[in-house]
């Protein structure tokens, strides 16, 4: 009588136990999922795709006509592009080699940090990892905000990053936008209070709007692509390795009901 | 040929009989493997262990051919782990092997200290191998943070001059000691030469050496279990605990099948998220060191948060100091600080239960406010659960003491598989 008392004590003391570290893990699961990401800040999504090549190969073009004059991706070498992008050498040397390297040389620029310093304030930073860095919205938001700003040296300013040093070299394509504001009397009517509302066009540029957010999305798919080369390679690889050990899970499980089914 | 000199104790012949009369391996593999009996109530908690003996091997063996290629100077730094990251034949996997198994070590191996805490694996007879395990997280941390610097991003540049900063905050000696320790007023190459050294040789040393003290006197005195009862009080005619069960091969299939799940989790990060949102590889790492601009906002990795919460709870830098130490040297007193009668939690009170709940919410909500910038509601929160956090070691030896306990029984609770 006590000792069957006791077993079923034990057991809803076990079922508890079991009960509570599944909420344990539930609030750890809830912790992590709250992410400290590249991405936050509210911009709108880039909702560009790495694996598609001709979106990369169409970044890579944008990349080399419009950034690299000044900006370098040091750490991307030609060669790895040609495999990853579907290109032969000779298509990347004619194409996307304007630095007068070789294919087996990464993407460095012509421009000396020093002198690139004293005409922009601040030397272009490196893009290798800025996708990693400042995630692909910001990225995507950063090249879609410029606006008119006379009282800046480049007549531009940005929305995202206020004072950017940048001028927007893409104002071709974009055409030249205006930020307008909404005004907002305070109570007492002295001063004005102004909320940034959206961008106008001023004067229309070679592509469409819908077409220069394509030509942004297209760069910055390539920028994130640039981030880590391998990561096309390493969620392929992923699946095999996961769907290997979800098979070993099922043997070492039945190897071990084996042996346990000795124990009393 | 065998003459009396040659002949070993444990009967063996041959090959292996020539190596017994000269070395203890087949005692050695009796005594710690094939004939180390381990209660037979082991659950869910007791994969942690084996499992953090895993972690280890995976990081010394990721981290030698990280260093084949690694460079530790700030001029290389950074580039060579972007080389590792891009040019090296799977150098990518090696070092998110080597950057997921940081963080694992730590989810393992406080989930680990987590189980003996609830299960009371400190007290009696135990208080030494506790000791041992909390020298292996002193040591973990130290390893970890000097492990941190070597990538040489903006973060762990940042994270690393703070953190030493702290040093500057002792009395007198401080501002010597913080030279000291960087080997320059600032940190630098001559800091991450040093931090280089210590993280690939001195630390895994001593976090080797540390293990093995851990499971020799965890092999001396016998492993704790759910129940909380000493299987060694009840033996067989054999000699053999009743409610043990040699480790091999029953708790080497049961931990191998804990691996395999683990392996499976671990990969499921390494291959699909291996930033884990900014967690485990933190975006402003990305940026290279940089000595005149700082991240928008700094913060240690997840792992050191709770502490980190603590120290800026505290308003004076030097207390802040001090209390951020004392919140993990205070696990070493656990073994006297827990005056209960009984062992495993589930034969602890309500007052027991309620002290741990609120240490497990306090320390995950710390964790959580020492991520997030120090804003005024959330640096009173973390006063608050700073205080909740002490409390459950402070008020240990009173509520501990008068606990309504259950009665423990004489053998662990099992149902066969």
């Amino acid at each position: 009588m006590l000792t069957n008392f006791n077993s079923s004590m034990m057991q809803a003391v076990q079922l508890q136990q079991r009960m509570k570290s599944v909420a344990r893990l539930v609030l750890i699961c809830a912790f992590l999922s709250t992410a400290v990401h590249a991405n936050e800040g509210g911009y709108e999504k880039a909702n560009n795709d790495v694996s598609n090549k001709a979106s990369l190969q169409r970044g890579a073009r944008n990349f080399v006509n419009y950034c690299s004059g000044c900006h370098s991706a040091k750490y991307v070498r030609f060669n790895r592009l040609a495999v990853d992008l579907d290109l032969t050498d000779a298509q990347v040397t004619q194409n996307l080699i304007f630095n007068g390297g070789k294919i087996t040389d990464t993407m460095t620029n012509n421009m000396s940090e020093a002198d690139a310093a004293a005409w922009f304030g601040k030397a272009p930073p490196d893009l290798s990892l800025i996708a990693r860095a400042r995630g692909t919205d910001y990225l995507y938001a950063f090249l879609k905000s410029f606006y008119l700003d006379p009282s800046r040296p480049t007549g531009m300013n940005n929305t995202v990053l206020a004072s950017a040093a940048m001028p927007n070299v893409l104002w071709e394509l974009q055409g030249i936008q205006k930020a307008v504001y909404e005004g907002e009397s305070s109570a007492d009517g002295k001063s004005v209070e102004k909320h940034f509302k959206g961008f106008e066009l001023v004067t229309k540029g070679k592509l469409t709007p819908e077409e220069y957010n394509e030509f942004v999305r297209d760069t910055v798919n390539f920028l994130d692509y640039i981030g880590e080369p391998k990561q096309l390679e390493r969620r392929g690889l992923g699946f095999r390795v996961v769907g290997f050990l979800l098979v070993l899970f099922l043997l070492a499980y039945a190897l071990k009901q084996e042996y346990w089914k000795d124990i009393k | 040929m065998s003459t009396a000199d040659t002949q070993n104790k444990v009967g063996t012949t041959g090959l292996l009989g020539w190596i017994d009369a000269r070395f203890p391996l087949t005692k050695m593999m009796r005594e710690h493997v094939t004939e180390y009996y381990a209660p037979k109530n082991f659950n869910f908690w007791y994969y942690f262990g084996s499992l953090a003996l895993v972690v280890l091997v995976l990081q010394i063996v990721s981290g030698i051919f990280l260093t084949m290629n690694y460079k530790p100077s700030a001029e290389g730094a950074f580039a060579s782990v972007e080389y590792i990251m891009r040019d090296v034949d799977w150098g990518w996997l090696i070092r998110y092997m080597h950057s997921t198994g940081a963080s694992a070590f730590f989810i393992v191996v406080y989930l680990h200290m987590f189980r003996g805490l609830i299960y009371g694996s400190y007290k009696n007879p135990r208080e030494l191998l506790w000791i041992f395990g909390m020298l292996i997280y002193l040591c973990l941390m130290a390893e970890a943070f000097m492990g941190y610097l070597l990538p040489w991003g903006n973060m762990s540049y940042w994270g690393a001059q703070v953190i030493t900063s702290l040093f500057g905050a002792i009395p007198y000696v401080g501002t010597s000691l913080l030279e000291w320790i960087r080997g320059d007023y600032y940190i630098s190459d001559i800091t991450l030469n040093r931090f280089f050294a210590l993280h690939v040789i001195a630390l895994p040393l001593a976090l080797v050496f540390l293990v093995v003290a851990h499971i020799l006197a965890l092999h001396e005195v016998g492993s704790n279990n759910p129940d909380g009862v000493e299987i060694k009080k009840k033996k067989g005619a054999d000699g053999k605990p009743l409610d043990g069960i040699p480790f091999h091969p029953y708790y080497t299939v049961k931990d191998l099948m804990g691996f395999v799940a683990f392996a499976i989790v671990f990969a499921l990060i390494v291959f699909f998220a291996p930033t884990v949102g900014g967690y485990f590889l933190e975006a402003a790492n990305f940026d290279p060191a940089n000595r005149l601009q700082t991240p928008e906002h700094i913060a240690p990795v997840w792992y050191f948060t709770p502490y980190y919460a603590i120290l800026r709870a505290i308003p004076n830098k030097l207390f802040g100091v001090i209390g951020m130490g004392a919140g993990v040297m205070i696990f070493f007193f656990l073994p006297w600080l827990d005056r209960s009668p009984v062992k495993s939690i589930r034969y602890r009170g309500g007052l027991y239960k309620t002290f741990i709940g609120i240490f497990v919410i306090s320390f995950l909500m710390l964790g959580y406010l020492g991520l997030h910038p120090a804003t005024t509601t959330n640096t009173y929160l973390s006063r608050v659960f700073s205080i909740l956090y002490f409390a459950f070691f402070i008020l240990m030896p009173w509520y501990s003491k008068v606990d309504r306990t259950k009665p423990v029984p004489d053998r662990v609770t099992f149902h066969a598989h």
